[in-house]
């Protein structure tokens, strides 16, 4: 993996993400934002990788990415996305209510966004909904969970799926009153916690999550209460996977294990077929491949949904350059990548498809 | 400790006035706590202290520098790979790779040092600056020694390449030049400007003699009438043999040559070929060795290390690494001529010209605040199989107390705690010990990292310490009212006990609300059901209200009597069992066979019989002892209408 840039930045990076694009629009992706932990006074800093006036030969941008400005930040940072707002909102998880004197307040462990509503989830259970203009939370689920909830992710409106440390994944509806997820999925056998969780972009039900143990499972919310395939990946915590938002054959995840794997599905090339097996079976694997498939589009059928992960070839690629700490943190945009260590480095690569 | 070797620094604290109270204080991992009391050594004692402040003292304050954290995660990395190399390599593999791993190290001192260096130079407060300024320099020496280690230890370079190492050692470490020549030769006249012969002197004095003929040439276009002298000189640097990378002559050879060429320049002396220019004669007596002649630039020598390096190119240039501490010694003599006393820098690269390891190392620890730079300069040096086991009191040997030293100063950190676990597990004889004690302290906050502290005490298979941290979460759980959270982490720690405590708080839960909290939890136990036998209770308890509920009865029944007679229920629970039996018993059809049903009234018999006698009730006692004795009555009724009942069942049906 050529032309990745490594800088170390004296923090901890426990979340970073791309400042997301207008919609349609042909730029790269030039900002991102990274949240620090662990720290006596944690920061939350906006890096730019955007042109200083220096292009080299090729007339590509060259050099790491510049610290833009930064702001302090209460406690670790634990998830970000962007929105624009101006409010805070400071007692939104607890344990034990802010009137009570043995008040403690609760980590919060995952916030999405879908303008104008926020979700945010935390250690103490608890299902916030905010909007973006409203002082008070729009509703609340206490107690949803018995256990800490890990992560949360949009379905669609108004459907979120989050993910426990008891290894479930459960659908809650906003539309339905009551404080009863709709659905709960889970594997059975052991009760391993899922710590990230992220949606195919294009279709609403397929749905990756990432495990303690390192596996990553992926979903289909429609059928069963069981994962349609579970892949053996890493050897440590996976912390986070992300879908590519606009080449969903793409998925990256990374891990406690200090490694940053992307996992590419897309199986449009027949001529790949030819890596994988020995001379008289290539007839059987086109036509498999061929069957398989109800048209020739591709993204009718998704390929992380093919039941035989196996025997449908996954290329799996190691991004980074060499074992560190933990791979906190990772995320995409375009051809853009960026991700953060708890060696205190952060990587940005500008050419994930070359 | 044998002898002290310096006076110990007095540092004032602010606000605690010494003179009149006495102080307190305490050790800690890295720190130390002082206050003042209110015990007053002359005066009558006041009740409250003057001063109500808790201070933390801390030594080591480079911890808490940004630039210098980088330096730590950098070098973590290098450190990382340097213990991985492969045991197998010898020889002039393992020596290269050793080598780039200094290179390594080096070039990320000269990072910080650099961006240090940018820092300073912006700095707005004028105190401020001077700390970075100073920082700088105290790297800088960092560097010219490891860089000295390298050359001397590492690299090990024979007579001959020896001095060339230490001739680009010189020129890295005083690079005044380029600017100098920069303004030099940015100026119309360059041969005209101030500091002209200024620049040619210290080129000669590096040992750059191509680019000081340049600047002749220019002397020698600009004024015609020393051009001719200009040439002589010219051509006698460039004759000037020198043992370069790709040559191969040898040492004997270029000796011979190197004579010839000294014996010209000394006839040219004496034929006082330049003794119309004072400045080209000066600079022949520096090429001929003088060390008068060497001794006036001292200014531009600036340091006793380059006067050393200089002397040796022009009097011994095949001098050998043994003999190096003679002329080192000397050098540092000469140039301080009794005027001022040498610096503890001094003394560390004298300890290294004389190639005494353990004194380098000594003095770097007194002299620096930090233990980084003798951790891994000795670490590599340890590598270079260069350091003899050194027994020191407590039994480890020097490069592991180092690294222990080190690693403990990183933990006493909030963030960099996960560098110095690395470094824990390369000490193989007090690492593990150290570890153990180090991670049960560390703050969690969150569960995410204590996710990362346990995959840590994992992956060195600790399990005490994975046991006694998921012990403290699970209890945070329970309190906070997590019962899923606190049956998560006793799963994880395979802790039967504490899975045995959140399983009687469910239990109660249920006894006081009459139904299940968190069903979504005990529903989907799967298999970790086995690890207590009160979970695994909980379990089949909730299986048989899920029975219950979808009418399956004799799956119900036969689920109920097992509970009971295979003993994993508690006892204090079988009440509630048998009262759960009541509405089976009272079914229209028959449920419990008459087998069964003498099993529950054995077990009925069995809680009836064991219990306790109440000596001296009070009315609640006797209220209570009612409702139990009814409920006792009408069991014994329902079991006693089902027996009759089961019995003629049993009977009449042909052959079962």
């Amino acid at each position: 993996m050529e032309e990745i840039y490594a800088k170390f930045v004296s923090q901890k990076i426990s979340k970073t993400r791309w400042r997301p694009l207008p919609p349609g629009s042909l730029q790269t992706a030039e900002t991102f934002a990274t949240g620090s932990w662990d720290n006596e006074e944690n920061y939350i800093s906006l890096w730019s990788i955007g042109d200083f006036g220096n292009l080299d030969s090729d007339g590509g941008f060259e050099g790491d990415h510049q610290l833009l400005c930064d702001i302090r930040h209460h406690g670790d940072v634990m998830d970000l996305q962007t929105l624009s707002v101006n409010q805070q909102w400071t007692t939104a998880h607890y344990h034990t209510g802010p009137g009570s004197p043995s008040y403690s307040s609760a980590p919060c462990t995952g916030v999405v966004c879908n303008n104008p509503e926020i979700v945010t989830v935390g250690e103490d259970g608890r299902i916030n909904l905010f909007r973006a203009d409203h002082k008070e939370a729009v509703r609340t689920i206490d107690n949803a969970d018995s256990s800490t909830l890990h992560a949360v992710t949009f379905l669609r409106t108004p459907e979120i799926l989050t993910v426990n440390s008891i290894g479930q994944l459960k659908i809650w509806d906003f539309r339905q009153q009551g404080n009863e997820p709709s659905q709960i999925l889970s594997l059975t056998g052991d009760r391993v916690p899922l710590h990230c969780v992220d949606r195919h972009p294009n279709q609403q039900h397929v749905v990756a999550t990432g495990g303690q143990d390192g596996m990553l499972s992926i979903w289909d919310v429609r059928q069963g209460t069981m994962p349609v395939s579970l892949l053996k990946a890493h050897e440590a915590e996976m912390w986070e996977v992300h879908f590519h938002p606009s080449n969903p054959e793409h998925l990256f995840t990374c891990s406690e294990d200090g490694s940053l794997w992307h996992w590419d599905a897309s199986t449009d090339v027949p001529e790949k077929s030819s890596l994988f097996h020995q001379g008289g079976r290539s007839s059987t694997f086109l036509s498999h491949s061929i069957s398989n498939q109800a048209n020739v589009h591709q993204s009718v059928i998704s390929s992380w949904l093919s039941t035989d992960p196996a025997k449908d070839r996954i290329e799996i690629t190691s991004l980074l350059p060499s074992r560190s700490l933990s791979v906190n943190t990772l995320d995409v945009l375009g051809p853009c990548l960026v991700c953060g260590t708890d060696a205190e480095a952060i990587y940005v690569t500008r050419h994930l498809f070359s | 400790m044998e002898e002290l070797d310096g006076e110990p620094t007095v540092t004032l604290i602010p606000g605690v006035n010494s003179k009149k109270n006495q102080m307190y204080f305490d050790w800690g991992p890295g720190e130390m706590l002082v206050c003042e009391t209110s015990f007053n050594k002359k005066e009558k004692s006041e009740m409250v202290p003057s001063c109500p402040f808790i201070y933390i003292i801390r030594k080591d304050v480079d911890v808490y520098s940004q630039i210098l954290r980088k330096l730590f995660n950098e070098s973590h990395g290098i450190f990382l790979g340097l213990q991985r190399i492969d045991e197998e390599l010898t020889g002039k593999s393992r020596k290269s790779q050793l080598v780039r791993v200094s290179k390594n190290y080096r070039s990320v001192i000269r990072a910080c040092m650099e961006e240090m260096h940018q820092v300073a130079i912006a700095a707005k407060d004028p105190a401020n600056g001077r700390q970075f300024s100073s920082q700088v320099s105290i790297l800088s020496a960092m560097e010219l020694i490891w860089n000295l280690c390298e050359i001397l230890f590492i690299e090990v370079a024979p007579a001959g390449p020896l001095l060339l190492h230490l001739l680009d050692w010189v020129r890295l470490h005083v690079c005044e030049v380029d600017s100098l020549s920069a303004d030099v030769l940015g100026s119309e006249n360059p041969s005209k400007h101030d500091s002209f012969w200024n620049l040619v002197t210290i080129l000669v004095l590096q040992g750059r003699l191509d680019e000081a003929r340049q600047m002749l040439s220019k002397e020698a276009d600009a004024s015609p009438a020393s051009a001719g002298i200009c040439r002589i000189m010219g051509d006698l640097m460039r004759t000037m043999p020198i043992l370069s990378p790709g040559n191969t002559q040898t040492l004997t050879e270029l000796e011979l040559k190197w004579q010839h060429w000294h014996e010209e320049c000394e006839r040219y002396l004496q034929d006082s070929t330049f003794a119309t220019s004072p400045h080209l004669e000066s600079l022949l007596k520096i090429m001929l060795g003088d060390e008068a002649a060497l001794l006036e630039q001292k200014e531009l020598l600036s340091n006793w290390y380059h006067f050393l390096v200089t002397r040796l190119l022009y009097s011994n240039p095949t001098v050998k690494p043994i003999d190096l501490h003679y002329y080192a010694q000397s050098s540092l003599d000469l140039f301080l001529g009794g005027e001022s006393s040498p610096e503890p820098l001094d003394n560390i690269l004298l300890a290294a010209f004389e190639f005494d390891i353990h004194q380098v190392i000594k003095e770097c620890s007194i002299a620096l605040s930090n233990w980084w730079f003798v951790a891994h300069l000795t670490d590599l040096l340890d590598h270079c199989k260069l350091l003899q086991s050194h027994n020191l009191y407590f039994g480890s040997n020097m490069r592991e107390f180092l690294l222990l030293e080190y690693a403990s100063g990183l933990f006493a950190h909030p963030s960099l705690w996960q560098l110095g676990v690395d470094y824990f597990d390369y000490c193989p004889e007090l690492g593990r010990v150290s570890l153990e004690l180090h991670i049960e302290r560390i703050p969690l906050n969150t569960e995410q990292k204590a996710l990362k502290v346990l995959r840590i005490c994992e992956q060195r298979q600790m399990t005490e310490q994975v046991r006694s941290i998921c012990k403290i979460l699970a209890m945070k759980a329970v309190r906070n009212n997590r019962l899923g959270s606190a049956l998560s982490w006793s799963i994880r720690a395979k802790d039967a006990a504490f899975a045995t405590l959140v399983s009687d708080r469910f239990l109660r839960d249920y006894c006081e609300r009459g139904c299940f909290s968190d069903l979504d939890l005990i529903d989907n136990l799967g298999p970790a059901m086995m690890l207590s036998d009160r979970l695994t209770f909980l379990g089949k308890y909730r299986e048989f209200h899920r029975m219950y509920g979808e009418k399956r009865f004799a799956d119900a029944a036969s689920l109920l009597l097992s509970l009971m007679t295979s003993r994993i229920a508690p006892r204090s629970f079988w009440m509630t069992l048998l009262t759960d039996a009541l509405p089976l018993l009272e079914q229209k059809q028959v449920i419990f066979s008459a087998e069964q049903t003498y099993e529950l009234m054995r077990c009925l018999e069995d809680l009836t019989s064991r219990r306790p006698v109440h000596g001296e009730s009070d009315t609640e006692q006797l209220q209570d002892d009612d409702i139990e004795t009814t409920k006792v009555e009408m069991l014994r009724l329902s079991l006693a209408r089902n027996l009759a009942r089961a019995i003629i069942r049993e009977g009449s049906l042909e052959g079962s």
